[in-house]
């Protein structure tokens, strides 16, 4: 008899489908189905669904009700479609407008009592709701600030099924506001007491060599008997990091809006710390159900991904970061689904130098056996440390550098050396034509031509590869480093002192 | 008791004079068997259609046609299929209809019939 159409969407591990919601009444037995792949939850929806209808004071129609739900191949899953069904249902019976739920996406999952719950993901949904045209998306209230930092599409926030309703027909809203619950918003991790570079004592090499690997996304193998200082560099390795471009900032958003509650905007770069226990899934993402759920390497996008105590990971978990290290992407595969998520990270891997954390050569004597401390070395060489530019060995800070004060350098100051140097890289990729990419991600061919290195440093270099003390991608590497400290210092070329001081961070382990 | 079944019986002769009124000639009611009991047989044309009937003096609990879930339908279809291997002879289309009557104040019943419901 009547037919209409709202939009809905769905999530699927840091994506979303747009799935357009029909409502058909037809005479009929009463009663509602959905038809078109949809999981338990949506399955549900029909009896939140009328429930929330009659207690909004709408009425529900007495007469047969299909839902199709389109593309009918995709799973749906999630309770994120009630709000859409809802629309669809009550615009098919004539009690709300039709036009309006044309160029709106409708996110929202549907209380008993009417209400519209938040439901997360609205960022992607946002993002999907850009890509497929549509300029509104209607969000519970909750979700509103979340939805809102997608440029292009603006987020009308509802309380309830009859606030929506109202919203629709123009209609006076209701004065007393439909009881909604305080959600508490997590506060951003950044927020608080925030590490600082300050707090590292002595080790002034190694806080060097990070300024070097944030300027160019260097990933970095740091290797020292427990206790100096490994961890305490890493975590404080996104404190130096710029701030994150609005492309970055937009995807970490949506993919941090996946798994928790988002209050805006994430400017910061994120910073993820699995335990060496991890599971590949873990890693890399997986998935059950026909639901990829995205891993730290994803969470960790466009951020840093630290490993520590990396000789004790799996050695199927170092080797699955060989694939989004390569291409900065990551693919699931699984029986119901494939899906690529964006995993564009900087690695930090801290290690002991053998099993129990003594053999350094310094202080108190090694107790591990030669046979065990040749195997824990084993498992962080090999295709990983290759793509790994700077690898440093961190001794026990001086007597003269450690004391109770509080280090020289703080946060605030490297990161504004980083951002300098990364614009100086920026504005030399324009200039030469290139794409803008960290000195760490120039491809080979760049830095044989267009960044190749001063003529005296690549004599250096090309004596080194005769005589079989490095090899051509150990050349490619010291060169992306000697970039990042020639942009540090200011100099316009990488000159034999750049190029000395790359092969030094990059040696061995 | 005597009172709900006195409603179904007045339920169940006000939907057979419906059916009646829209031309189908009734041919059994209240065909028993041990799975159960349908409601209403009827000839439409050429279609043989089994009826079922609803009765209720309010919506408290939903319409009268809410009442007949697909379960029920099922079960009448089930009937359906022993009542023609019973009787035999009929050869041609079936149909199931449900009929829902809500009882008004003044003793006279709204009507509604569903034809072929599935």
């Amino acid at each position: 008899m009547s037919l209409a159409k709202a939009n809905g969407v769905v999530i699927s591990g840091v994506d979303a489908h747009i799935v357009e919601v029909e409502a058909h009444l037809s005479s009929g037995l009463p009663g509602m189905s959905i038809v078109g792949l949809a999981d338990t939850a949506v399955g549900e929806a029909r009896d939140r669904v009328r429930a929330a209808v009659l207690n909004s004071g709408a009425r529900w129609p007495q007469i047969r009700i299909t839902v199709g739900l389109s593309p009918a191949s995709l799973h749906k899953r999630g309770s994120g479609l009630d709000l859409a069904i809802a629309s669809a249902i009550l615009a098919a019976d004539g009690q709300i407008p039709c036009e309006p739920l044309a160029d709106a996406i409708l996110f929202g999952e549907l209380g008993l009592d009417g209400r519209v719950r938040p439901v997360r993901g609205a960022v992607v949904a946002a993002v999907a709701a850009v890509r497929s045209g549509l300029d509104r998306i209607v969000v519970a209230e909750q979700n509103v600030a979340e939805a809102g930092v997608v440029p292009g599409v603006s987020a009308v926030g509802v309380r309830s099924l009859r606030h929506w309703g109202q919203v629709l027909t123009g209609a006076a809203v209701d004065e007393v506001p439909d009881p909604v619950p305080e959600v508490p918003v997590t506060a951003d991790p950044e927020a608080g007491a925030e590490p600082d570079l300050a707090d590292v004592l002595g080790q002034a090499e190694a806080v060097t060599a990070l300024e070097v690997a944030a300027v160019g996304g260097h990933h970095v193998a740091m290797v020292g008997r427990p206790g100096v200082g490994k961890t305490l560099l890493a975590e404080r390795l996104p404190t130096i990091l710029p701030d994150l471009t609005d492309d970055d900032a937009l995807s970490v958003t949506a993919i941090r809006s996946v798994v928790t509650d988002v209050a805006g905007l994430v400017r910061r770069p994120p910073f993820q710390a699995p335990h060496h226990t991890a599971t590949v899934a873990a890693l890399v993402g997986g998935g059950r159900g026909g639901q990829p759920t995205p891993g730290a390497v994803t969470l960790s996008h466009a951020g840093v991904l630290f490993l520590d105590e990396a000789a004790e990971f799996g050695s199927a978990c170092l080797e699955s970061l060989r694939q989004p290290l390569e291409s900065g992407e990551v693919c699931i595969a699984r029986a119901g689904f494939t899906a690529r998520m964006p995993a564009r990270f900087q690695l930090v891997l801290a290690a002991n130098p053998c099993p129990c954390g003594l053999g350094d050569g310094a202080g108190q004597e090694c107790r591990c056996r030669s046979v065990d401390r040749r195997r824990y070395r084993t498992r962080l060489s090999g295709p990983l440390m290759d793509r790994v530019d700077i690898r440093i060995t961190l001794g026990p800070p001086g007597r003269s550098t450690w004391s109770l004060e509080c280090g020289d350098v703080d946060s605030a100051t490297v990161r504004a050396q980083v951002s300098d140097a990364r614009a100086r890289a920026t504005r030399r990729c324009r200039v030469l034509g290139l794409s803008p990419a960290l000195n760490g991600a120039q491809p080979s061919s760049s830095l044989r031509g267009p960044l190749a290195p001063g003529p005296d440093a690549a004599d250096v270099l090309g004596r080194a590869i005769s005589e079989g003390r490095l090899s051509a991608r150990g050349a490619d590497r010291a060169i992306r480093v000697a970039w990042s400290l020639a942009d540090l210092s200011g100099a316009d070329r990488p000159d034999l002192e750049h190029v000395g001081r790359a092969l030094t961070l990059r040696g061995e382990l | 008791m005597r009172d709900r079944q006195q409603l179904g019986q007045a339920g169940e002769d006000a939907a057979a004079r419906h059916l009646v009124r829209q031309g189908m000639a009734v041919i059994a009611r209240n065909w028993r068997c041990r799975y159960g009991e349908l409601d209403i047989i009827a000839r439409d044309g050429s279609v043989l259609v089994f009826c079922e009937v609803k009765t209720r003096r309010g919506t408290g609990f939903g319409v009268p046609l809410s009442a007949i879930t697909p379960r029920k339908v099922a079960r009448i279809r089930q009937l359906a299929a022993l009542w023609l291997v019973e009787t035999g002879g009929h050869r041609g289309p079936v149909r199931l209809d449900a009929v829902g009557l809500l009882e008004r104040p003044d003793g006279h019943f709204d009507i509604e019939h569903v034809r072929g419901v599935s």
